[in-house]
């Protein structure tokens, strides 16, 4: 089955959009498989973090590919379709995976009830990931409310690699701010703008980005979770000439390309195209973007 | 060992399974065998570029899906030369979906298709048919039979039509497809449908309407399946709500000989691999050496459907 795969993947008439820094031959494969759940706990009033013991190949996720999970049925909810959810953590080396979620709509609400010990089925992993291009020694991530789950495994794999990473974290309030301790245990330049005291306007996050460029840290931008941020950044990465991608979401049924109604518009060379969020995506090219 | 071959609208699939149109495309071969399969089925394309509609182009129903993707299509060209080639290199057979605006569009675009690796043609007649104020061809028996006919002349590959749902007289309209040359059936399509947030009072969809799939549907296409079955000579293939062996083998006592999983893919990705496994472990259990036995095997002799009942 995996073979299968290889040879589609490898085919490079078959996949237009692939951007990835893994030859497509090496690319983990995916699967749906049953996984336990080890904890689901609140971190915060909204959300929730779920850890499941996954089976190869799942755990195997590159930052910015995702899952689309099985969410069970509730006395209240009855999720037909699965919810596609970005990766948090994935461990290979103990086989465990992470997702960060905000606990609101019929999905998320049945998601919140598995306790550890029971199970659901876990499809991925999916998509496209981020690409780290080996020139690139000082990145910047800003994220808002859950795209900073999406961003936590990129400043973890930027660090590995000796990158330095500079992360600005964006919240409603301090209560919001999710994922900091992940940023800070890989020494990341940290800083956190609020709604609540006035500092995250779309100026004061302009300004705070280009200080980061001024210094050298911003060799290369990555965004997700706020259409507002991945505007700000949009315009002065083209200021800038400064290379970046925008993981995105939308709503999902397949995961895998097939029904295409996770489609969004790019702009590509002055014509809008559509994408297919899950199978062109989700990691696009910032500069390509369109408002949604 | 069950033998799981049937014989569909001048093919011979090793079994009754396969995938419906517009649910099934590469990326599942990364989940799912595709020389398993019965046989594969492309997403609808069109000779004519289309982007598809407005989104949302899905939402979801207690046991079903709405959808109105509206058919993004980057026409038979780019089909023949970037899509084609993923499929030859799988043994079960190809059968690309096609629809068209006009009765000569239809037959246009059928007479591309006879190529190597192309097995039959599935006529998509359910789209709006525009010299008819946008009614779905499949609506009308009229409008059907002049499709078919000229799909028929058009192509010597096997051609199955697939049905609408959103008629008042399915029967009728099989028996025109049958007439002027469908070699098979495909019952049916999505079912015409809308939903409305309460909250927000918007259309849940783009673009309003759509077509609903899933569980929800299946009593209602199970029903179009035994009606077009007891109409036709010609194979039925059952598609509506199928997630599971138990409800593909109602649809083949219903009259189906194969069925098509669709939405349930969506949600269980092995489900098309799940149902070609338990048809088969139903047939061991209830004695039937042979799957295309099911089909029709209805135990109905003694029943009559009541005409009150069922008057439109």
């Amino acid at each position: 089955m995996f073979e299968i795969v290889s040879k589609m993947r490898q085919s490079p008439k078959l996949r237009t959009h692939a951007p990835s820094d893994v030859p497509a031959s090496v690319r983990p494969s995916f699967d749906d498989v049953l996984a336990d759940v080890i904890l689901n706990d609140w971190v915060n009033a909204e959300y929730k973090r779920i850890r499941f013991a996954a089976p190869h190949p799942t755990s195997s996720a590159q930052a910015g590919q995702f899952f689309n999970i099985e969410c069970p049925a509730t006395g209240e909810d009855q999720p037909y379709l699965r919810r596609p959810m970005s990766t948090y953590l994935a461990d290979p080396e103990v086989g465990e995976l992470e997702f960060l979620y905000k606990v609101t709509g019929a999905g998320t609400r049945g998601l919140a009830t598995l306790r550890p010990g029971m199970q659901t089925r876990l499809l991925g992993p999916l998509g496209n990931g981020f690409v780290l291009q080996p020139e690139w020694r000082n990145i910047v991530v800003l994220g808002r409310g859950v795209g900073l789950a999406t961003l936590a495994p990129l400043a973890e794999l930027a660090a590995a690699r000796g990158v330095g990473v500079t992360a600005l974290i964006s919240a409603r309030g301090r209560e919001q701010v999710l994922s900091l301790d992940r940023f800070e245990a890989i020494d990341a330049r940290t800083e956190v703008v609020l709604d609540s005291d006035g500092t995250s306007g779309v100026e004061a996050v302009e300004a705070r980005l280009r200080g980061y460029w001024q210094e050298g840290r911003a060799d290369a931008f990555f965004t997700c979770g706020s259409n507002r941020l991945m505007l700000v950044m949009q315009m002065l990465a083209r200021e800038l000439s400064i290379p970046g991608q925008v993981a995105m979401e939308q709503q999902m049924a397949c995961g895998l390309g097939m029904c295409f109604c996770c489609v969004r518009n790019f702009s590509v060379g002055g014509e809008t195209i559509s994408r297919r969020v899950c199978w062109d995506g989700p990691v696009f090219d910032l500069s390509e973007a369109v408002s949604w | 060992m069950v033998d799981m071959t049937v014989h569909v609208g001048g093919l011979t699939l090793a079994n009754p399974v396969m995938p419906a149109s517009g649910t099934f495309a590469e990326g599942l071969a990364g989940v799912i065998d595709y020389n398993r399969l019965g046989a594969m089925v492309t997403k609808t394309i069109t000779a004519e570029l289309r982007s598809g509609n407005p989104v949302p182009r899905v939402a979801e129903l207690g046991n079903g899906l709405l959808n109105s993707i509206g058919i993004p299509s980057k026409g038979i060209d780019h089909f023949l030369t970037e899509t084609l080639p993923f499929y030859r290199q799988f043994e079960s057979p190809l059968v690309v979906s096609i629809s068209a605006p006009t009765v000569e569009d239809f037959a246009k675009a059928a007479a591309r298709l006879d190529q190597p690796g192309i097995a039959a043609i599935e006529a998509n007649i359910s789209c709006p048919n525009i010299e008819e104020n946008g009614r779905a061809f499949a609506m009308a028996p009229g409008s059907t039979a002049r499709a078919v006919e000229a799909l028929r002349s058009a192509t010597r590959l096997p051609l199955w039509v697939k049905l609408t749902p959103n008629t008042g007289d399915v029967a009728a309209v099989a028996l025109a497809a049958e007439a002027a040359g469908a070699d098979a059936l495909v019952v049916a399509n999505t079912i015409l449908a809308m939903s409305i947030d309460i909250e927000t009072f918007r259309p849940r969809l783009g673009n309003i309407m759509g077509g609903m799939s899933g569980p929800a549907v299946k009593p209602i296409v199970v029903r179009m399946t035994y009606q077009c079955a007891q109409a036709v000579r010609i194979p039925v293939i059952g598609c509506g709500g199928i997630s599971n062996a138990d409800d593909a083998v109602e649809y083949m006592l219903a009259g189906a000989s194969a069925v098509q999983v669709g939405t349930a893919t969506f949600v269980r990705p092995h489900a098309l691999t799940e149902v070609i496994d338990g048809l088969a472990a139903y047939c061991r259990r209830k004695g039937f050496d042979r799957a295309a036995a099911l089909t029709g095997a209805i135990s109905d002799g003694e029943l009559r459907v009541d005409e009150m009942e069922v008057a439109p």
